[in-house]
């Protein structure tokens, strides 16, 4: 009962958050300011929901809360993708300049190497899940060398449109874009359905579950290729944020104090928003762009991070 | 001296001379005799820096990962995987944004302290993490790594430093001449302290409880291989860059052969690690020839594989 009064305190916030970012400071240009933000709050309200969702799915099924899904190497696979194609192509050429191409060239590339990761090392192991990240975490080191080594030599105006990329931003998404991602999400939501009602049991760990009737490989693979999915489409749609999932699962275990993932993925999706929409109003109303939104956040997140390892939270 | 220490010396030997002979100006080594003022200059400007600085560079970094490893008890633990390098590049922008007309060595001696700070965090993370499994501790460090940059990030982005700083994020042989690589010698009094330790860092690696029990002062053993490695990494990330997985592998390649004596490992890590960066360094230099693939590249390409092949060869034999 109180977690419920604490939800929809949680989802009030939201809202009125997403009202004050919609309609305040406007000037006399409300046709045009009003769908424009309404965009980019349905982007962010889109993003953060399904980093929030899929970082709270993602340690359940890893057992921990100190690990987010990006850093299986998708983040730097995305700068490896944009940086590739800007290096081969050039910053003016359709297929970098194409929002809904370079979209859809993003999105199939990070899934398939998910998928190719999870394939290659489930058929191997079967069992060690960190082994899976490390392999994952190394990849992207290998993406992030190869980017910075095209990055030095590439035209000094094509690596403009690189760094403008390299951190997440709301401000450049169209509808098209926007339906698109929809779409797709709702479809993965639609197929993810079907595998809530054992996110519970999971998280009880790998032999309880068996023990308790889940066919645990099943439905682990079939999540953890969901998350990629979500991921990509996300981080494809506006750039990387590493550490938002992180900030919003943890700050949600703790102001919800449940094991339900009902409540805790809803919670953390409102926190999320919550984050998202409440840094962008302090970035572009108080700080007026001197940083960008994503760096405050990686940065807040970060030092999370730190105390969460430092308390020993059970890691 | 036995036949691998043998291959390793020959192989140094080899390198040296080769990396000293390829560059864009043309000199043979039958040039030595009758230098003209211009291949003496090249030579001693150039050629002979970048030389020194590899192999010091080399040895440093594989042997900080060494002693690392050993203080650890974790095979995968190296300045690249335990946020060292990261908080040093933290040290470098904070020393940038405080002091901005800071010479060398007040770089040097706060990158060190950020450094040294960075790895003690680590390591005390390291005591409070429960769940000791090998391959989930890289994962931390990787991750805390991570997080240590976006502060940096954080900080580079406010005070439009972004550029300067990933300057310092690829390792880059190519800048190194004569009157701005000489930081680097600091790392040779350490590598040596390192050798006279080697016994006791051994020992501190069997436990807390086991050394105290047998008369070793634990803490401060610990504290001196840490304060070798900060200092070692600030040199090299200064006057160098960062050079990813190098102290990971090379103390690994070593020990899969010759088991894990420190004070029997020391010698071949440390020559191995000169050879690998040679090699790296020459190939990057003659691929594109004559530009130069940066050693950031070459090494995180090789290192990656290199690393991933042993991860999964420990899983196939554990």
């Amino acid at each position: 009962m109180r977690n419920k009064i604490k939800l929809t305190s949680l989802a009030v916030i939201a809202i009125a958050l997403v009202i004050i970012f919609l309609f305040t400071d406007i000037g006399n240009y409300w046709e045009y300011v009003v769908p424009k933000r309404a965009i980019k709050i349905l982007a962010i309200i889109l993003t953060g929901a399904s980093i929030a969702f899929s970082t709270v799915v993602f340690q359940t099924i890893t057992g921990n809360r100190i690990l987010t899904p990006s850093i299986i190497g998708l983040d730097s696979l995305y700068m490896l993708i944009q940086t590739f194609l800007i290096f081969v192509f050039g910053a003016t050429s359709g297929i970098v300049m194409n929002k809904n191409l370079n979209f859809l060239i993003c999105v199939i590339l990070m899934v398939l190497f998910a998928g190719l990761l999870y394939k290659f090392l489930f058929k191997k192991e079967g069992k060690n899940i960190y082994f899976l990240l490390l392999v994952g975490l190394v990849m992207g080191t290998l993406f992030q060398s190869f980017s910075s080594f095209m990055q030095v030599i590439i035209d000094p105006n094509d690596f403009m449109v690189i760094q403008d990329r390299m951190f997440a931003s709301f401000n450049n998404i169209n509808t098209d874009l926007l339906t698109l991602s929809i779409v797709l999400l709702v479809i993965v939501a639609l197929y993810f359905a079907r595998f809530v009602k054992y996110l519970d049991v999971l998280s009880l760990g790998r032999d309880e579950a068996i023990n308790l009737g889940v066919d645990y490989d099943y439905v682990v693979k079939r999540l953890l290729i969901i998350v990629a999915i979500m991921i990509s489409i996300s981080t494809a749609l506006v750039g990387p944020i590493t550490f938002l999932g992180l900030l919003v699962a943890n700050v949600s275990y703790q102001f919800l104090n449940t094991y339900r993932h009902s409540y805790l993925i809803t919670g953390a999706v409102f926190i999320s928003i919550i984050a998202l929409v409440g840094g962008l109003l302090i970035v572009e109303r108080v700080f007026t762009f001197s940083t960008t939104l994503s760096v405050i956040i990686n940065f807040i997140g970060g030092v999370y991070f730190i105390y969460l390892l430092l308390r020993g939270n059970k890691a | 001296m036995d036949m691998k220490k043998l291959i390793l010396v020959i192989l140094f030997i080899v390198l040296s001379i080769v990396s000293l002979f390829i560059g864009v100006k043309g000199i043979t080594p039958l040039d030595l005799f009758h230098l003209s003022e211009e291949q003496q200059d090249i030579l001693f400007i150039s050629r002979f820096p970048r030389l020194i600085s590899i192999i010091i560079a080399g040895i440093s970094m594989s042997i900080c990962g060494l002693i690392m490893q050993q203080l650890s008890r974790n095979k995968f633990v190296s300045p690249t995987t335990a946020g060292t390098m990261d908080s040093a590049r933290l040290g470098i922008l904070v020393s940038l944004i405080l002091f901005s007309s800071a010479t060398m060595l007040t770089k040097i001696v706060i990158a060190s302290i950020f450094a040294l700070a960075g790895t003690f965090l680590f390591m005390k993370i390291l005591d409070n993490i429960k769940f000791k499994d090998a391959i989930f501790i890289p994962l931390v460090g990787l991750m805390f790594g991570n997080i240590i940059s976006s502060i940096t990030t954080f900080f580079a982005y406010k005070h439009d430093l972004i550029q300067s700083i990933s300057a310092w994020l690829q390792g880059d042989f190519s800048m190194v001449m004569s009157g701005r690589y000489e930081m680097i010698y600091i790392s040779v009094p350490l590598v040596i302290i390192a050798y006279l330790f080697a016994n006791k860092f051994t020992l501190a690696g069997m436990g807390e409880d086991f050394s105290t029990n047998l008369g070793l002062n634990y803490r401060l053993v610990v504290n001196i291989g840490l304060v070798i490695v900060a200092l070692s990494t600030a040199a090299v990330l200064l006057t160098v860059g960062t050079i990813p997985f190098l102290g990971l592998i090379v103390p690994n390649i070593v020990s899969l052969y010759n088991g894990d004596n420190l004070k029997k490992n020391l010698f071949q890590t440390a020559l191995l690690g000169a050879d690998f960066l040679l090699f790296c360094d020459i190939l990057g230099r003659i691929i594109i020839f004559p530009y130069e693939i940066p050693i950031g590249l070459t090494v995180g390409v090789i290192g990656s594989a290199i690393f991933l092949y042993l991860l999964i060869r420990r899983k196939a034999y554990a």
